[in-house]
């Protein structure tokens, strides 16, 4: 169904498509520590989706447990948003998806959240390519709990207490290229210019688009020898800058023919990727792993889009789900009624 | 020994080899004497094996019609050498056990007190067919011909069967008919038939059933139908014995009933899951969404989803779980029965949680209390879970044919549609207590452009839905959450009462498979002058009526099949009254359904009436 929007609203504020203006988008105070990335990428979401002209009450945010799955308390609080259980946002979102594929579903969860308790449901929501988009918040450690090390925390990366990580880090995005997300995408919290049109671009796939956003963590992990500290990524980052023309808008932006790739998403939209080189395809996944590979041996970082499978099947054409959704079926479309039943009784005489 | 006479009334035990496709001969046999119109409950007594090891079939002819396992064989069918020495112990003196004759009997356990019917089976086999998969799978369907002529089974209704089963793989219905004549004649011509133990059709009205109009069906299946009327569009779960064919079956109606003609797109979603967690998860979301979800499994999995049964017991989210009961602990023996999860269930999860349960007796009540199940879960917004076993839910039961009243609507509890959010004046409070029933109103996401948006989540919250820690709120809640577990209690189905014909202070109480044993157990009780009263639970939270009837008796024997007498403990836990002195403890747990029989030995020992004679030897009756 569709509202009209109320009509107050400062004079001066833009408004978009649907009538709304950035602050319809906003949600209510972060309690996270002042500086903390998350908050910037919650206003990454909030501009994304301004941009996009998206109904706020058509999106459900979902998030696990952390500093992370906190952040969809801070945006688009006209929107229904559930906060579960630690590690398990995935089949949750599973769960609200299949019940109803006309929702625009963001997940945003963090490194612990996803790599290490929720290691199992974030795999396997990626190889059910379920339509949604998934941000992980990633800082390399666990802040409510002081600051211990996460699963993607580097080799040898240095903790505020001194400690040196000598276990192997997972790398959430090459993960996700093996086992089946289909839209890949790497960014910076302090990078708006990148992240906001990657948001714009994930959520207009259609499939499991992963965000793997890193995102300093300034109480516990944005010191001297850590990894994942916002001086280290400045440094290391080799970022993809990223254009997203929405559908509806004319290509505006120039740039030099040679230097740009355009991927046309499911819904008409226009992905614009600047390349910094013409190293890899970013539509086969064994060039963008071989490419990520080499950044990584190289201490680079790449971000931006890594990879895209455009035409895949998420799971509601796996399931062969009607494209009503199956929420908004009554009794009278689902109740096969008595006569049917005798004909079970019938069949087990 | 004279042997065994009973028209009728008797049990046999087929004792056979996993893997070797006895399970659809035994089946025919059991069916057969069904469709003779003849009371008969069949029992798969099977391995967690593939393939190899001892499967047992146990079917009880009961010309009273009950249901439940009245304890010792009559008659053994042999033909699983491994298992030999342990079958022929359990045959009743005077009882009869059929053997191959191709392989020597092990003299060793070999019996004077029990006849013994030898049929050389594998010759018979090895001289008529030549594929090996012939001369296994033919071996069964042989001596299902000569049971025929033993007991005097309706040698039409089998070859009926055989060409129903066969239906669309009609060449294979001529030598399946060939075999079973094969052992009918066997049979015929080397012994008196029939035996002492027989059939007979037509022979008088079971007491238990008026007229003949009976369906032979199992407990998961109907748990299924249930599903299916019930609207609901997901289920998601991970394969678990004895709960699979729950979603199988679902699955199969589902695809008779909810394919779109036009498109041939689906009204329904299932979604095998990576483990029990996440099914309890993809649940838990269908249901926040408006849809209803439900998953099936067992205990193992109810460890498993107890996280999430917290989630949605606080966040107040309607979930349906079906837990079809096995033998526990961890994986204890999967494929054996018993009523071991009370605890597991009604406390699932950390902090202070209960959850509503049902508990199915028969098919027809899996069918119906499945229904219920989704409403309950909706109008109370809360997980309900329906407490099957494995004896109830694998096996065939007798059982009325099932019915629905075309009438009845969906009660979809409190939910405000943009309409309703409209038209509502004051703010719109997720976890407010409007009607002071301790249910709060909901919405669907995506309901309202500007109304009716909520947090859900699994930290304390005011009920406005806003975080919090105020200590005072979070009890005002929890005391709202219990509340409404009050509620629930005139929402739940009401227990069983059944008084004797002789006033008494004893009773027994029981629940789910339990039931048939214990009211067998009952009538051969008041025969030899002992009379009780029965209450048989149907759900937690317990009623009134529970409690009045507690109130109302000096000793209550419970009756269930578990070790810790579980739902004797959670009376004391749950209900108001002084029992701890007066509910005892009749517990049965070797993953056997508990029989008639020793239900009966255990109440005349606690009656101090041991000196009645049993109608069978004593020894027998205690495991």
């Amino acid at each position: 169904m569709t509202y009209a929007k109320p009509a107050f609203r400062h004079p001066d504020s833009k408004t978009n498509e649907v009538g709304c203006t950035r602050r319809d988008y906003e949600g209510g105070l972060s309690t996270l520590c002042a500086g903390c990335g998350h908050d910037s990428i919650s206003a990454a979401i909030i501009d994304a989706c301004f941009e996009l002209s998206i109904e706020p009450h058509r999106v459900a945010k979902l998030s696990g447990i952390g500093c992370s799955s906190k952040t969809p308390a801070y945006f688009l609080s006209g929107s229904h948003s559930f906060n579960s259980v630690h590690g398990r946002m995935p089949s949750v979102a599973t769960g609200a998806n299949v019940a109803n594929r006309d929702l625009i579903y963001i997940g945003v969860s963090g490194d612990g959240d996803t790599a290490s308790i929720g290691m199992g449901q974030f795999t396997h929501v990626m190889r059910r390519n379920l339509n949604m988009t998934y941000i992980v918040e990633n800082n390399g450690c666990y802040g409510l709990t002081k600051g211990q090390d996460s699963a993607t925390m580097d080799t040898d990366s240095v903790s505020k207490k001194g400690d040196i990580n000598p276990y192997m880090p997972i790398d959430l995005v090459r993960l996700g290229i093996e086992v089946g997300a289909t839209f890949v995408g790497r960014s910076f919290s302090g990078d708006k210019a990148q992240l906001v049109p990657l948001i714009k671009a994930a959520i207009s796939h259609r499939g499991f688009a992963l965000l793997d956003v890193i995102s300093p963590c300034v109480t516990f992990n944005n010191h001297q020898g850590s990894t994942k500290s916002y001086a280290n990524f400045r440094e290391h980052n080799e970022a993809m800058p990223v254009d997203f023309v929405p559908r509806r808008e004319a290509i505006t932006t120039s740039y030099d023919a040679g230097m740009v790739q355009e991927v046309c998403l499911h819904d008409g939209s226009v992905l614009r990727l600047q390349k910094v080189n013409n190293e890899y395809n970013i539509e086969d996944a064994q060039s963008a792993l071989d490419a990520i590979a080499h950044h990584s041996k190289q201490d680079r970082i790449l971000t931006g889009l890594l990879y895209i499978n455009r035409d895949s099947e998420e799971l509601h054409d796996v399931l062969q789900t009607a494209s009503k959704p199956l929420n908004t079926l009554s009794q009278r479309d689902l109740c096969p009624g008595s006569r049917f039943l005798d004909s079970i009784n019938a069949g087990l005489r | 020994m004279q042997p065994k006479e009973s028209i009728n009334d008797f049990v046999i035990k087929f004792a056979n080899v996993n893997g070797t496709g006895s399970a659809s001969a035994n089946g025919m046999f059991a069916k057969a004497i069904f469709r003779m119109g003849i009371p008969v409950s069949p029992r798969n007594i099977f391995p967690s094996n593939i393939q190899g090891l001892p499967t047992w079939y146990e079917v009880r002819v009961s010309r009273d019609g009950y249901l439940g396992r009245r304890g010792g064989i009559d008659m053994m069918i042999s033909v699983n050498p491994q298992s030999f020495a342990k079958d022929v112990s359990e045959v009743e003196p005077g009882g009869y056990m059929v053997y191959d004759t191709t392989k020597p009997l092990d003299l060793r356990h070999v019996r004077r007190d029990v006849n013994y019917l030898g049929i050389p089976l594998t010759e018979m086999c090895l001289r008529e067919y030549t594929d090996s998969r012939q001369r296994q799978l033919f071996k069964n369907v042989i001596y299902v011909g000569a049971l025929a002529a033993l007991l005097n089974i309706d040698f039409a209704i089998l070859k009926d069967l055989v060409r129903e089963q066969f239906k669309g793989k009609e060449k294979l219905i001529t030598p399946n008919i060939h075999a079973l004549e094969m052992g009918h004649q066997y049979a015929s011509t080397h012994f008196t038939c029939p035996l002492g133990i027989h059939l007979k059709a037509g022979e008088q009205t079971p007491k238990h059933i008026e007229e003949f109009d009976q369906i032979l069906m199992d407990g998961n299946t109907a748990t299924a139908l249930g599903a299916v009327y019930a609207g609901a569009t997901v289920a998601a779960w991970y394969p678990i014995t004895p709960s699979t064919s729950v979603v199988d079956a679902f699955e199969k109606y589902c695809r008779r009933l909810r394919i779109d003609p036009g498109t041939g797109k689906k009204n329904f979603a299932i979604v095998q899951a990576e483990d029990e967690l996440s099914a309890m998860g993809m649940v838990i979301g269908a249901n926040w969404n408006g849809a209803r979800a439900f998953t099936a499994t067992s205990g193992p999995g109810i460890s498993l989803m107890s996280e999430f049964l917290g989630l949605a017991y606080f966040a107040e989210v309607p979930a349906v779980l079906v837990d079809v009961q096995r033998a526990g602990p961890s994986t204890g023996m999967p494929t054996r029965t018993q009523q071991s999860d009370i605890f597991a269930a009604a406390y699932a999860s950390h902090g202070d949680t209960k959850h509503v349960l049902l508990f199915p007796a028969t098919p027809a009540e899996c069918f119906s209390m499945t229904v219920e199940a989704f409403d309950l879960a909706e109008r109370l917004q809360t997980p309900v879970i329906l407490m099957s076993d494995l004896d109830l839910g694998m096996n065939e039961w007798m059982s009325p044919p099932l019915e629905f009243d075309d009438s009845y609507r969906y009660d979809r509890g409190k939910v405000l549609t943009g309409e309703d959010l409209d038209a509502m004046a004051e703010r719109f409070g997720r976890y407010l207590d409007v009607d002071g029933d301790g249910i709060p109103y909901r919405t669907y996401p995506g309901a309202h452009p500007t109304k009716g948006a909520y947090f859900t989540r699994g930290s304390s919250r005011d009920e406005y839905a806003a975080y919090t820690e105020d200590g005072d709120v979070y009890v005002r809640n929890m005391d709202r959450l219990l509340q409404k577990f009050e509620t629930a209690k005139s929402l739940v189905p009401e227990a069983k009462v059944k008084m004797a014909d002789a006033p008494t202070q004893d009773a027994l109480l029981f629940f789910g498979t339990t039931a048939s044993p214990a009211y067998e157990a009952l009538e051969t009780l008041e025969k030899e002058g002992i009379h009780l009263n029965t209450l048989r639970l149907r759900s937690f939270p317990f009623t009134q009526e529970v409690e009045d009837f507690i109130e109302a008796h000096d000793r209550i024997f419970v009756i269930e099949q578990n070790r810790d007498g579980q739902m004797r403990r959670l009376l004391l836990n749950e209900t108001n009254v002084e029992a701890n002195a007066k509910l005892v403890s009749v517990v049965e747990y070797d993953g056997l359904p508990v029989t008639a029989r020793k239900i009966a030995a255990v109440i005349r020992g606690h009656l101090g009436v041991n000196n009645v004679t049993p109608l069978v030897p004593q020894e027998k009756d205690i495991a």
